[in-house]
């Protein structure tokens, strides 16, 4: 805040300070509200269910440690599942690391009056719910597709077969999480100041020396922002192994859905959804928690 | 050193066009898919035709989910706007005490995933015994799309000058004539490019209306089921068909706030 000069006008802005403390709050109810109904609600519901009787419904009123226990029986193979998303994650995490960040860099300080329209053009994907952008992969990879098709049109010996494998799933992953790793790695390249590279190159500096010493280090919140949140969404992922990898992988969330559906085995999906919020949200604190996200998003 | 920069940037173009190119790939090959004439896919198309497009937009079910869609959206929209619109002034225009909490809680539904989200609100809404329909999942958009209206409105209020605000309230503006005469004007293009999330994200939304919509569907549901079990060319038809009409509402959007703009500024 701006320190005033005069003393009536700093009393006037303490009190209107005072006053709009409780309107900022004020203005906050709705939103929590949501959150506690709809967010923090489903979670305890969650909880609640992983420490009900096997199969029963009755949540909060029975205690039973029997969901963990068949988790981690060293009989039950869940674990690979849980071990498959978090690799599948990190590699997505890794792959769009590097295909983002010049792009990313491009939007932050090349592209100039065109990284509006740029912008839009990965935004625009996000309103296309991604079994159809995965479908029209699958159309793109199948035999006779796109792909396939335009290379024996070509006289070559058909396209390789892509489709259903595990390589196809994380394919998938890398294409749907592709604007939640730019975008807030572009946030993190924008607050990089432009004098301070300037500054470096005429100290002498060379671009990869520019590039870890100043880039980098001062780009790096957004980054972290990028890839955590990649992570955790991709952990999650079901879709990507349904539709491109035709199940050839099971991924974890695929095993919570099956015990919530077809095996109508609540308490033994929930445990499983709480693990997987686990990891989620331990990292999701950890990762947000020392954040300024005044400085990021207003870049004050 | 200057040409060398104008080389690297000549790349960084190359690699975002490439890049752009593959991110459509998909959604033209389904637009190219749904004009062919026969029952199964093959490229090269041998007969393009309006075929299937025709068969869709004739078939009753279809307009049933197109209908059951846009009104999950509108309704996502009005009550997103709302709530979010306070949210945002909490996050990003006023001062107080619980605001760096605040603004981290807001993040926590982006930072998790949809379809555990469905799940947990599936198993929520059965222990309250609320009988799930497209309302419900209206609700269930709303958990993850606040929060993303939230942040697309903070961004721009970062922006705005609180001194305009005080300014009016001196010159003896009521709290009411405020809002509706200086801060509303400033923070428009703000509230409609949120408004613009809200509607095209409950509009694209798969993960969450899969398990909190009960017996009503949405377009993105049932081309789910359909991918999952009998294919006919209907399904990339009426994908293009979705993907068209977000396309066509962005456009739209987009140049009424151009015209807006064009006439405040006199």
């Amino acid at each position: 805040m701006v320190v005033s000069g005069s003393a009536i006008e700093d009393t006037a802005r303490r009190r209107e300070r005072h006053r709009l403390l409780s309107v900022g709050a004020r203005c906050a109810i709705p939103v929590y509200l949501l959150l506690a109904t709809g967010f923090l609600a489903p979670l305890v519901a969650i909880i609640g269910f992983s420490f009900a009787t096997p199969r029963g419904y009755d949540a909060f009123r029975t205690f039973t440690l029997a969901n963990y226990a068949t988790i981690f029986d060293p009989a039950n193979t869940v674990w690979t599942s849980f071990a498959r998303s978090l690799v599948l994650a990190g590699l997505t995490v890794a792959i769009l690391a590097v295909l983002a960040y010049p792009i990313a860099y491009g939007l932050a300080r090349v592209f100039g009056r065109w990284s509006g329209l740029v912008s839009l053009l990965f935004v625009f994907p996000l309103f296309v719910s991604e079994n159809i952008r995965l479908y029209g992969w699958v159309l793109f990879f199948i035999k006779g597709g796109v792909l396939d098709g335009t290379l024996n049109a070509l006289g070559l010996p058909g396209g390789p077969d892509l489709l259903f494998t595990p390589a196809a799933t994380l394919f998938g992953m890398v294409y749907v999480y592709l604007p939640f790793m730019l975008f807030p790695m572009t946030l993190g390249l924008s607050m990089v100041p432009n004098d301070l590279i300037e500054a470096g190159r005429d100290m002498g500096a060379s671009r990869l020396q520019i590039w870890r010493e100043i880039e980098l280090p001062l780009a790096m919140p957004g980054i972290l922002i990028g890839m955590l949140l990649t992570f955790v969404l991709a952990v999650g992922a079901v879709a990507e192994s349904k539709v491109l990898g035709g199940q050839s992988i099971i991924v974890i969330t695929h095993d919570i859905e099956i015990a919530f559906t077809y095996a109508q085995n609540w308490p033994l999906g929930s445990a499983l959804a709480v693990l997987l919020m686990l990891v989620v949200g331990v990292l999701t604190f950890a990762g947000i928690a020392g954040l300024d996200l005044d400085r990021i998003l207003g870049r004050r | 050193m200057e040409r060398r920069a104008r080389g690297s940037d000549r790349l960084i173009w190359a690699w975002t066009i490439f890049v752009i190119l593959v991110v459509y790939a998909p959604i033209a090959g389904g637009f190219l898919a749904s004009l062919g004439k026969s029952r199964y896919f093959r490229f090269p198309v041998a007969q393009y035709s309006f075929e299937w497009w025709q068969r869709a937009i004739d078939s009753l079910e279809i307009a049933q989910l197109f209908r059951t869609s846009l009104k999950m959206a509108a309704l996502v929209t009005l009550v997103a706007v709302v709530v979010a619109f306070f949210g945002a002034l909490a996050y990003a225009r006023y001062d107080w005490t619980g605001r760096r909490l605040y603004q981290k809680l807001v993040l926590l539904p982006i930072f998790f995933p949809q379809p555990v989200m469905g799940l947990a609100l599936l198993l929520w809404f059965n222990a309250l015994g609320v009988t799930l329909s497209w309302q419900s999942a209206v609700f269930a958009h709303l958990v993850w799309i606040v929060p993303v209206v939230t942040l697309v409105m903070a961004i721009q209020m970062y922006g705005f000058d609180p001194a305009l605000e005080e300014a009016a309230y001196d010159l003896g503006a009521s709290r009411g004539q405020v809002l509706r005469e200086v801060t509303l004007p400033i923070l428009w293009p703000g509230i409609w490019s949120g408004a613009l999330f809200a509607f095209l994200l409950s509009w694209g939304n798969f993960p969450l209306s899969l398990y909190t919509t009960g017996p009503d569907t949405a377009v993105p549901e049932w081309l789910y089921a359909k991918m999952v079990a009998g294919y006919t060319p209907m399904v990339p038809a009426l994908g293009s068909m979705a993907t068209i009409a977000a396309a066509a509402v962005l456009v739209v959007a987009g140049l009424l706030l151009r015209l807006r703009r064009r006439r405040a500024e006199p």
